[in-house]
């Protein structure tokens, strides 16, 4: 059996009392697509921030297309091939929405000690950029100002971002959050088109959301990961239903 | 475009006019004041490559005046008066400083890094009044304006004028470059959100750094050009309300803007020596402006000029 594209071990992370990250063994499979989900404040996006690097674990390992990433800074793993996209919306919003795109473009397009010539003229970061802009579907949009963008847009815009990198892994926190019910099926028929072509691990709260996209599904509650299976499996899973779904346990 | 090219035409003209006029009215007093006025903007520029674009608050950037200084008078001290010595000497010294201090103290942000640029200048500051050789708090004259064998003669006002005004010019057109190039797209970007510029893959710390050790030597020329203004070198010029004084000189002319700045130290400058005159108390005028400013005008006195919003 080859390795997994990410396989997280015993991963532990503590905030004074509280154990965010509580003990995690996580796989996701080369192609797959697997959903984390839990009630708020089991962990999720502490999670994705450790996989990300943008926090350090207590414990435990990352291991990251063969090689282990634990103590890489978040950059580092941004070039090994992770992207992550953020639950609260984080563009740069002075610049418009071509020039975000561009950035992202330009982080992997060799070093930027240039000191002379437009960056906005340089086609090697236009071009890629616009074509990721029209692949989300904000190609009309490229010129606006990424701050004067409406919710959605942005959240597409950060779609976007994450692409450019050429990523293997696409780590999604929360893509649909806040969205009104237009703006979320758009979302979600986006992320369809991604499925298959990325790895995605994609952490969600939108039920219909994370039916409609994950090959796995797996379940956290308090920091720990306590069911993995199909999205039949969790449907089914009397834990599941009993700690997450809201279900009463029959006396 | 067209708005902005004019109000630049005209601030250029006009800059380029002081000496004869000044001649013309027998006042060589103004070519004294402006010519310091267009240092201290180099200065100004300079502070804001890093504290508008870049987004890092130093509060020690008078440390790098000082040191440019002390580059061309320890040499002329000794008798070395070429400029071909002090001035790179002035530039190299107050990259390497900057270096030093920007590795501690970008890794630290907010009022840390505030506090931390701070304590350094005032570190250098400390050092400069201890030493005796150097003439301690009293300092030193410098007994000539930098040397360019075969060249330029600071000692005629007007020459020197032009070198500065040159000098200006030349800093603000690189900067234009600059921050439209890619590096500059990376500096500004990291101001307006950091951990995304991480996400996406750029290390953002060494183009801070590299933006920070630029800044500091392009103030260390400024530093140089001071102490051949005055004609004297004094610790002073590293004290921490020279610092401030650059930073309201950016806050006041526009943060993040290239020409804000160089207004900046026009109108801090020009409000000092006329109102010194009426009143010590120059600064109960000053204080209110530069609230009212920072309150009304986002991007400083330059961003009422027209044709500003093009930068």
């Amino acid at each position: 059996m080859t390795e997994p594209l990410l396989a997280v071990r015993g991963l532990r992370k503590r905030f004074g009392g509280l154990v965010a990250t509580d003990g995690v063994d996580l796989d996701v499979a080369e192609g797959e697509t697997l959903a984390v989900i839990g009630p708020n404040g089991a962990g999720k996006t502490t999670l994705i921030a450790q996989l990300s690097g943008d926090l350090a674990p207590d414990a435990g390992t990352i291991r990251f297309a063969g090689a282990e990433v634990t103590a890489l800074p978040a950059a580092t793993r941004s070039h090994r091939g992770l992207a992550r996209s953020f639950q609260i919306t984080s563009i740069f919003r002075e610049f418009t929405a071509l020039d975000n795109v561009a950035l992202a473009v330009q982080a992997h397009a060799g070093h930027s000690f240039h000191f002379w010539r437009r960056a906005r003229e340089e086609r090697a970061l236009r071009e890629p950029a616009q074509a990721v802009l029209a692949q989300v579907g904000l190609a009309a949009r490229a010129d606006v100002q990424a701050g004067a963008l409406a919710h959605g847009e942005q959240r597409q815009l950060e779609i976007a971002m994450a692409l450019a990198t050429h990523p293997r892994l696409l780590l999604l926190d929360e893509p649909v959050a806040g969205m009104g019910i237009d703006e979320s099926q758009r979302m979600v028929q986006l992320l369809r088109t991604l499925r298959g072509r990325h790895t995605i691990l994609l952490i969600e709260h939108d039920m219909d959301a994370v039916f409609a996209l994950a090959d796995r599904i797996s379940v956290m509650v308090y920091g720990r990961v306590i069911a993995t299976g199909t999205p039949e499996a969790i449907r089914a899973n009397a834990e599941v239903r009993r700690a997450y779904l809201g279900e009463e346990a029959p006396a | 475009m067209h708005a902005r090219a004019l109000t630049l035409a005209a601030g250029f003209v006009a800059l380029a006019l002081v000496p004869p006029v000044a001649a013309l009215l027998n006042q060589p007093f103004y070519l004294d004041l402006v010519r310091r006025i267009m240092i201290f903007a180099i200065a100004a520029v300079s502070l804001d490559l890093i504290l508008g674009f870049g987004g890092m608050v130093s509060f020690g950037h008078a440390a790098y005046l000082g040191i440019g200084a002390y580059a061309v008078a320890i040499p002329a001290f000794y008798g070395i008066h070429s400029g071909f010595v002090q001035w790179p000497l002035a530039v190299g010294l107050s990259g390497l400083v900057a270096l030093l201090i920007g590795t501690v103290s970008l890794r630290t942000s907010g009022v840390y890094f505030i506090m931390i640029t701070l304590a350094f200048a005032q570190m250098l500051y400390y050092l400069g009044i201890s030493i005796n050789a150097w003439g301690a708090d009293d300092g030193m004259r410098l007994a000539r304006r930098s040397q360019f064998a075969g060249g330029l003669d600071l000692g005629n006002a007007t020459v020197f004028y032009y070198v500065v005004l040159g000098l200006l010019v030349l800093l603000l057109w690189l900067g234009h470059r600059l921050i439209h190039a890619r590096f500059g797209m990376v500096i500004r970007a990291a101001k307006s959100n950091e951990p995304r510029m991480r996400a996406v893959g750029f290390a953002t710390f060494r183009y801070k750094l590299a933006a920070f050790v630029l800044a500091g030597a392009v103030c260390g020329l400024a530093g140089a050009l001071l102490t051949n203004q005055t004609e004297y070198l004094t610790p002073s010029y590293m004290h921490w309300t020279r610092s401030g004084d650059i930073m309201v000189m950016v806050i006041l002319g526009g943060m993040g803007t290239l020409f804000g700045p160089v207004l900046g130290a026009f109108v801090f400058l020009l409000l000092e020596d006329v109102l010194a005159a009426w009143t010590t108390h120059w600064q109960a005028v000053l204080g209110p402006l530069l609230v009212l400013i920072v309150l009304y005008a986002r991007r400083g006195l330059w961003g009422l000029m027209p044709g500003s919003r093009d930068d």
